[in-house]
């Protein structure tokens, strides 16, 4: 009997921890899917932010993605955050901190750090440097990028610019 | 008064020439500078005269893709210093956006670290603007050419900021070695990952 509560308890706990990262929207993508995500034909305005948990003025704008994700009808306006840190920490640093900040946003972590070989595809402009956002909508021909931190009321009139 | 309205549009013609100014790439000829190391003592590059050319970084104390890089600037400078090529690192941070680029954090990090390159301290930004670095790490290879620099290179260090052994491009190390040969160096820019250099608020 002991055995068993103690067994029941371990479940609960294993439940409790894994169930939040798990209900992440979290996928791993490499250039492919990175440029699916690019091309995206729909008529729809793509708001893509490039950042990683390390880089200090990404984390400042992160809730101000996650608090403007909300306004929008997420059938016109798709927020994908697209995380740049080392794949050797994403277990370490990048699952914890969504956690702690209980992001509801949808997560994309690039997996292919050999970055020369498709920056120039988000922009030919960018240099690399975090964060970095990029708006699209394809069908209508339309985009923006900007490097640089932005702030809630910047990205709100960078959304309704193009929408 | 004609000539007044010429001269001023030229002096505003000329701001904004140095406010949108195009990054070196390379086949530019580059500026020298005088900036302070963290010993406190004022270094050129057209100073440091036994060089053949200089191993230029962009970097700081406190972005965290320059510390996954800092024991292979360190090891740059080991292997190419004494064959003419030294690794010059500059922090163009600002202080007050970034308190850990101070001056004083950078002669830390350079004690703890034991650096025997010189990193100096753009305290203006004026280096950076001229160079149009963007990121940390970033690098500029430079060669000097009857007393010219000459960009040689732009761009990161190698391919895989995550783990060094996984890189199967050294991009630094192959273009000073070209240079080293009297060979054209075989990847002339890359782009790369890193923390934006932190601007004065305006």
């Amino acid at each position: 009997m002991k055995n068993l509560s103690f067994n029941i308890i371990i479940l609960i706990i294993l439940t409790f921890t894994s169930f939040p990262v798990q209900s992440q929207n979290i996928e791993y993508i490499k250039v492919p899917e990175l440029e699916k995500i690019l091309k995206n034909p729909d008529n729809k305005l793509f708001v893509i932010n490039f950042w990683a948990s390390w880089c200090a003025p990404c984390i400042k704008e992160y809730p101000h993605f996650e608090k403007v994700s909300k306004e929008y009808d997420p059938a016109k306006v798709e927020f994908i955050m697209i995380s740049l840190d080392f794949p050797s920490q994403v277990e370490k640093e990048l699952l914890p901190f969504l956690k702690k900040n209980k992001s509801s946003l949808k997560v994309a972590v690039m997996m292919d750090v050999d970055y020369n070989s498709w920056i120039d595809k988000v922009d030919s402009s960018w240099q690399g440097d975090i964060p970095a956002t990029l708006i699209f909508n394809n069908m209508k021909k339309m985009r923006h990028f900007r490097s640089g931190e932005i702030d809630e009321s910047g990205l709100r009139k960078m959304i309704n610019e193009l929408l | 008064m004609k000539k007044f309205i010429l001269l001023f549009s030229g002096a505003v013609l000329l701001t904004m020439g140095t406010v949108a100014k195009e990054p070196y790439k390379a086949g530019d000829y580059a500026s020298d500078f005088n900036l302070r190391n963290v010993n406190g003592k004022m270094v050129s590059l057209t100073q440091l005269e036994d060089a053949k050319g200089f191993i230029l970084v962009f970097t700081c104390n406190t972005c965290p893709v320059v510390k996954k890089y800092e024991q292979r600037i360190i090891d740059l400078h080991n292997q190419f210093n004494g064959r003419g090529y030294p690794v010059v690192a500059i922090n163009s941070n600002d202080k007050e956006v970034s308190p850990g680029d101070s001056f004083e954090e950078m002669q830390k990090s350079a004690r703890s670290k034991g650096y025997k390159f010189e990193y100096l301290y753009d305290e203006s930004q004026d280096v950076a603007k001229e160079y149009g670095a963007t990121n940390t790490p970033q690098v500029f290879v430079l060669s000097k050419i009857e007393g010219k620099l000459k960009i040689e290179y732009v761009g990161a260090i190698d391919n895989n900021s995550d783990n060094e052994s996984n890189a199967d491009k050294s991009y630094v190390k192959d273009a000073v070695n070209a240079l080293l040969k009297g060979e054209q160096v075989p990847v002339a820019g890359t782009k790369a990952v890193g923390c934006g250099i932190k601007w004065k608020r305006t």
